[in-house]
């Protein structure tokens, strides 16, 4: 296909006929779904912020939780706010470090051993253990004993959050090249060395992100609290003993209440939720950007 | 290019002993004293032998090249050298390998102690995802270095060993990913240095750098072999030329029975001897370009 010579020029036009038709519909199918999922999550935001954000205000997230039969404009969801946040804490603190070791051994020190291929099998099972399943269990085994409190709650919620931290955080540890792990070593230093300063700094970002993913989720969870911290009405900031409440237990109290008061009281707790996790959901955006900032 | 075992005996394993000059004798050099001796060291990963029946001395402030053609076994050695066979669960060494006298190998020697003393520079340059500075501070910090003031002081005169700093000095906390291929190599060499090591092992450290890189390199390895030994291996003759005072040339013995290829030494001398007046009728083959 030489010009020089005056022969054919070469066609670089579009592909036309099947090729290009194929590409189109491809194009039009992905479209449609991407509207597809769009249609549904925009809904169910539209709903909670139409439904929700009138009631919500200073006094509404701070003020204690009224009776039932009270207006919406009586009260508030504090208690309850106070609650998901200290239970939902403290549900982390215990998940998220057992997660990372756990994960750190399984891809640093575990290999191929029998322990590894346990762990890893289990963490697998559990993932898909309904919560509800989770909350009897603790309910069985802690609060039969020591009766409803917030940190039965918390070992519930600590449950369901284990086993995604440690996948992600396996599934970021595994993504660290061999060859910083060999560098390090060949400057002399030790395994835990390794670990703790070349192979955990350079996953960080995605742990970190997968860590408040799996928060993000166990705040809303509802059956396993149902459970395990029972309900109570006025706040208690002690999270080690009695009767707790947390905002998917009172949008769950609520919203199987006629009053109209009741109702608006679910709509806002349901949106404070929701503003919740869009808060971790940034905040772990803002982090994986800080500690990945050496990584481009 | 041709693997030269055509020209290797493939019955049995021939004594090292008839091959090669015993270290450092032929010429009248009086070489310094010896870093390593290896003794009939051989290799294995699992029940598969790498490399076989290796017996040489590197000295002091010298600069020693490791050539042969691919899968000869020459990283292999290199890496028995500072241990870090040992991050290859199935790899087992025979033989003795000694540091100053010292075994490596020895039942209560520290894998790490080792490192600390023989760095080694790889192949695919690998910065750490840190800042320069970090990059460079890091062998020091986890020797236990703290003193701000100190830290800066290694952190630039490793970079001026390594020809680095006048490119970096106004960027230091800028992230080492952002340098070229030739500048994280050298950033590499920099951070090795940076632990005052006695030897440095080199895995053919131009292998993926352009020429002007590699001449950089090639002239700082003459500018600190004064202070390091080192060793290094190539695949690039010429550059073992250029650079070595000793070359090792190994070559790959088939096995036909049960079609495995292991790694053996077939001779070690002066460079000079090795290139232009070569013992081995193999050696020659490879460096006069018969086979490649």
């Amino acid at each position: 296909m030489t010009i020089a010579t005056g022969q054919r020029k070469p066609d670089l036009r579009e592909p036309t006929g099947r090729r290009r038709s194929s590409n189109g519909i491809a194009t039009a199918l992905m479209v449609l779904a991407f509207v597809l999922m769009i249609i549904p999550l925009g809904f169910v935001i539209f709903t909670v912020i139409a439904k929700g954000a009138s009631i919500i205000s200073w006094s509404f997230l701070t003020g204690s939780i009224p009776p039932q039969v009270a207006p919406a404009n009586v009260g508030g969801i504090g208690p309850a706010v106070v609650g998901t946040i200290e239970i939902t804490a403290l549900a982390t603190v215990m998940a998220v470090p057992i997660g990372i070791l756990g994960a750190v051994y399984l891809n640093e020190y575990g290999g191929k051993g029998p322990l590894a291929r346990v762990i890893g099998f289990m963490s697998d099972v559990m993932t898909g253990v309904p919560s509800i399943v989770m909350g009897l269990f603790i309910f069985s085994i802690w609060t039969l004993h020591f009766g409803f409190s917030g940190l039965g709650g918390a070992l519930a919620l600590g449950c369901l959050m284990l086993p995604i931290v440690i996948r992600s955080s396996d599934e970021m540890l595994k993504l660290v090249p061999d060859p910083l792990r060999e560098a390090s070593y060949a400057l002399g230093a030790t395994k835990a060395r390794v670990t703790l300063t070349v192979v955990l700094p350079a996953a960080i970002g995605g742990i970190v992100s997968g860590a408040l993913l799996a928060v993000a989720r166990a705040a809303g969870e509802t059956a396993p609290l149902i459970y395990t911290i029972g309900f109570a009405a006025a706040a208690n900031p002690n999270v080690f003993s009695r009767v707790n409440t947390a905002l998917s237990t009172q949008i769950f109290a609520n919203a199987s209440q006629p009053y109209v008061g009741a109702q608006s009281r679910a709509w806002g707790a349901a949106l404070a939720l929701i503003a919740i996790a869009f808060i971790l959901m940034i905040a772990a955006r803002t982090v994986t950007a800080r500690f990945t900032r050496y990584s481009r | 290019m041709d693997e030269p075992e055509q020209n290797v005996a493939t019955t049995s394993l021939p004594k090292p002993a008839a091959l090669q000059h015993p270290s450092g004798a032929p010429d009248s050099d009086t070489p310094g004293p010896p870093v390593f001796d290896a003794k009939n060291v051989s290799i294995f990963y699992g029940s598969f032998r790498a490399v076989t029946d290796v017996s040489l001395s590197v000295y002091q402030h010298e600069i020693t090249a490791f050539i042969g053609p691919s899968g000869c076994g020459k990283t292999t050695v290199l890496r028995t050298l500072n241990r870090m066979n040992d991050l290859v669960p199935s790899a087992r060494v025979e033989g003795d390998v000694r540091y100053h006298g010292v075994s490596l190998y020895g039942p209560d020697v520290s894998a790490t102690a080792v490192r600390r003393r023989i760095g080694m520079v790889f192949q695919k340059p690998n910065p750490f995802p840190k800042s320069i500075f970090d990059n460079i501070a890091y062998g020091p910090r986890i020797n236990g270095e703290r003193n701000k003031g100190k830290l800066n002081e290694i952190v630039e005169h490793s970079l001026r060993q390594a020809a680095l700093w006048d490119e970096v000095k106004d960027r230091l906390n800028d992230s080492a990913l952002g340098l070229s291929g030739g500048q994280a190599q050298r950033l590499c060499i920099a951070r090795t240095l940076a632990v005052e090591p006695d030897v440095v092992l080199m895995d053919e450290p131009c292998s993926a750098l352009d020429p002007i890189a590699t001449a950089a390199i090639e002239d700082l390895m003459q500018e600190i072999k004064s202070q390091y030994t080192i060793v290094i291996v190539t695949h690039n003759m010429q550059q073992a030329t250029r650079v070595s005072d000793r070359t090792a040339f190994f070559s790959v013995l088939r096995n036909e029975k049960s079609d495995t290829r292991t790694g053996v030494l077939v001779e070690y001398d002066r460079t000079e001897t090795i290139f232009q007046n070569p013992s081995d009728d193999r050696t020659k083959a490879y460096v006069t370009g018969r086979m490649g």
